[in-house]
């Protein structure tokens, strides 16, 4: 296996006692530019679907593959972005996510936090009971209980508005978990000490709790945002008219109709992937600590 | 999803949760101003879960109890059930297709979890030491996991279209026959494991970077030492330090594959026929189609409680390897 037998060429080649260093140097570099050049084939794939969303959306037509095989378009167009602009309300449907996104994501972060305190630092009655139950609710795929929720929904006449898309999404047992496991970490001493000089128990979480929170509040803004703005189905369920479709939802309605050519569907395919990639480029480090940290997607 | 569980209960009951314990020494204050800190510490707690609370009652547990509550009823749209015990139950067992879409599961979740599982180690093991471009080789495996299911969905319908998708070209290309990707009953399910797969590789390989990470650098040099060879090496350390990491990933991605219903949904409805009707989106078509949502519900409990039954095993699995190990 090429892999482990460059695993620890730096090691190797360091080691003064290594009985053969120099032949051993040379295979362990030849292997370790087979396992280089692997990855770069493998990760080049992975990102072929991305990159195909882009050059289908800037070629005229999309680039049908119905006369040969063709990676690159022989002419570009970006007119195409005028085009879906003007063809269905983007900008609208932008706006939709953006504000059930972000309303949401602030709504878990700051109930999470709370909660997480509470199931972390404090003892009560019912607690372990409540928090398992809370947990219980991710095992729960919402397909299940889709119909009740939106029979409460309805009931609440939320229908079709921001709030129905907000308020089921904000009640999030995984943010709630990853809160009280990143808080049972805080020093109780500190907590103590600010209760022996009389602070009250909100004052302790404003002032002692809140401001080392800031990796947290990171992890989990940055994950429920990307989970929201991904979110489907439920959208699709509690958003009747096309005037408050989120991105996913809007971008669904393209699907399967004939009148849109690829280039249009790819276009706002792209559209829709720019936010999430942004904030995934930009807080990578976070993100994918908060991954694997919690072991969840 | 599953870990949390079995984590969170075994924590919750002897771990450190009951640190900031409601009984302070508040020294320097007076009598009355004790009793009320003490008053305060004791509403506190109910005070910072409220709002969550209110929010899982409402969103969360009233429709969980309520589905459980339709699961044994006979409701037609929307309308008001009659009590029917367990009939949807017996007519799930006897429905051709909910065992129809049971095997489709089970092929679904054999197709994805192997291979994501494995992909995702190998790639872990490989990109865990200095390359040139690691940073981003690494994020371009990663990406797919921000790509939503939708977007997925559409691009791969598009990539693997058989009358001018990019993937039949290609085939063409190299000599090899096209493929009817997503209208052959066969190929339908190959193609949403390859779109799922896609998007999964980037997660188990952060979680073994992780786990790798984390594994002491002296125990391998000291196998070094003592003349063990990379694969040895591999294989009599790092492996089976691994081990919880592999448990957590197989059971995680389990419960993905279950719960899996976008890619599937967008990609091909569950057809052609009923190829790629997985459980999930079966319970979906009963509600949403045939109208039926006692019956759905019901579909959906038996699909709830395997995947409580998994986390308990998972929770069972672990403790044995924390034993032998």
């Amino acid at each position: 296996m090429t892999t482990i037998t460059a695993a620890n060429g730096a090691a190797a080649s360091t080691a003064p006692a290594s009985p053969a260093p120099r032949p051993k140097r040379e295979r362990n570099s030849v292997g370790r530019w087979v396992v280089w050049a692997l990855l770069v084939a493998g990760a080049l794939l992975m990102f072929f679907p991305v990159y195909w969303v882009f050059v289908t959306a800037i070629s005229p037509g999309g680039l049908a593959q119905s006369g040969g095989f063709a990676l690159w378009p022989s002419r570009v167009d970006l007119g195409v972005f005028a085009r879906v602009f003007k063809s269905q309300p983007i900008g609208l449907w932008m706006l939709n996510s953006t504000i059930t996104s972000v309303a949401s994501v602030v709504i878990s972060v700051v109930i999470s936090l709370l909660a997480g305190y509470a199931f972390a630092k404090y003892r009560f009655r019912g607690r372990d009971a409540i928090f398992a139950l809370m947990l219980l609710t991710i095992m729960v795929p919402i397909q299940v209980i889709v119909v009740p929720e939106f029979v409460i929904v309805s009931k609440l006449g939320l229908v079709n508005s921001y709030w129905s898309v907000i308020l089921p999404s904000a009640a999030q047992g995984i943010c709630i978990f990853i809160a009280r496991q990143f808080l049972v970490a805080l020093p109780d001493e500190l907590i103590e000490a600010a209760r022996v000089d009389g602070a009250g128990e909100f004052k302790i979480f404003r002032s002692v709790v809140l401001p080392m929170s800031g990796p947290l509040i990171a992890v989990l803004t940055i994950l429920t945002f990307v989970w929201r703005w991904n979110d489907f189905i439920w959208p699709l369920i509690a958003l009747q008219t096309p005037d408050k479709f989120t991105m996913s939802v809007g971008l669904n309605s393209l699907n399967g109709a004939y009148a849109h050519p690829w280039d249009q569907i790819m276009a706002v395919t792209l559209l829709s992937m720019i936010p999430v990639i942004v904030v995934f480029l930009v807080f990578q480090r976070q993100f994918v600590q908060g991954i694997a940290e919690t072991g969840l997607k | 999803m599953t870990n949390v569980i079995s984590h969170s209960v075994t924590k919750g009951a002897t771990g450190r949760g009951d640190g900031g314990e409601a009984a302070p020494l508040p020294q320097r204050n007076s009598q009355a101003g004790r009793r009320k800190s003490r008053r305060e510490a004791r509403v506190a707690p109910w005070a910072f879960i409220s709002p969550s609370l209110v929010l899982f009652a409402v969103f969360a547990f009233a429709p969980i109890i309520a589905a459980v509550v339709l699961s044994f009823q006979n409701v037609q749209v929307f309308g008001g059930g009659t009590w029917v015990g367990l009939q949807n139950y017996q007519q799930m067992l006897t429905a051709p297709l909910f065992w129809t879409s049971v095997w489709n599961t089970i092929v679904f979740t054999v197709g994805t979890v192997p291979t994501s599982t494995a992909l995702g180690l190998l790639l872990a093991v490989m990109l865990n030491r200095k390359l040139p471009g690691r940073g981003i080789i690494r994020s371009l495996y990663f990406l797919p996991m921000v790509v939503s299911g939708v977007a997925v969905s559409l691009v791969m319908v598009w990539m693997f279209n058989s009358d001018d998708g990019i993937v039949d070209a290609f085939l063409q290309t190299i000599g090899l026959p096209r493929i009817d990707w997503l209208s052959s009953p066969h190929w339908a399910m190959v193609t949403i494991i390859l779109a799922v797969v896609w998007g999964r590789i980037g997660f188990c390989m952060v979680t073994y970077l992780a786990a790798l990470q984390g594994i002491n650098p002296s125990l391998l040099e000291a196998a070094q030492i003592d003349g063990a060879g990379n694969w040895r090496r591999f294989a009599s350390i790092t492996w089976p330090l691994l081990n919880p990491t592999t448990y957590l990933l197989i059971v995680l991605n389990i419960v993905f594959s279950l719960q899996a219903f976008d890619v599937i949904y967008v990609m091909t409805g569950g057809g052609p026929g009923f190829s790629t009707t997985v459980l999930i989106q079966y319970i979906f078509r009963s509600a949403f189609t045939d109208g039926k949502m006692g019956y759905a519900s019901a579909v959906g409990i038996f699909l709830v409680v395997a995947l409580l039954v998994l986390t308990w095993l998972r929770s069972r699995l672990s403790r044995k390897s924390e034993d032998f190990a």
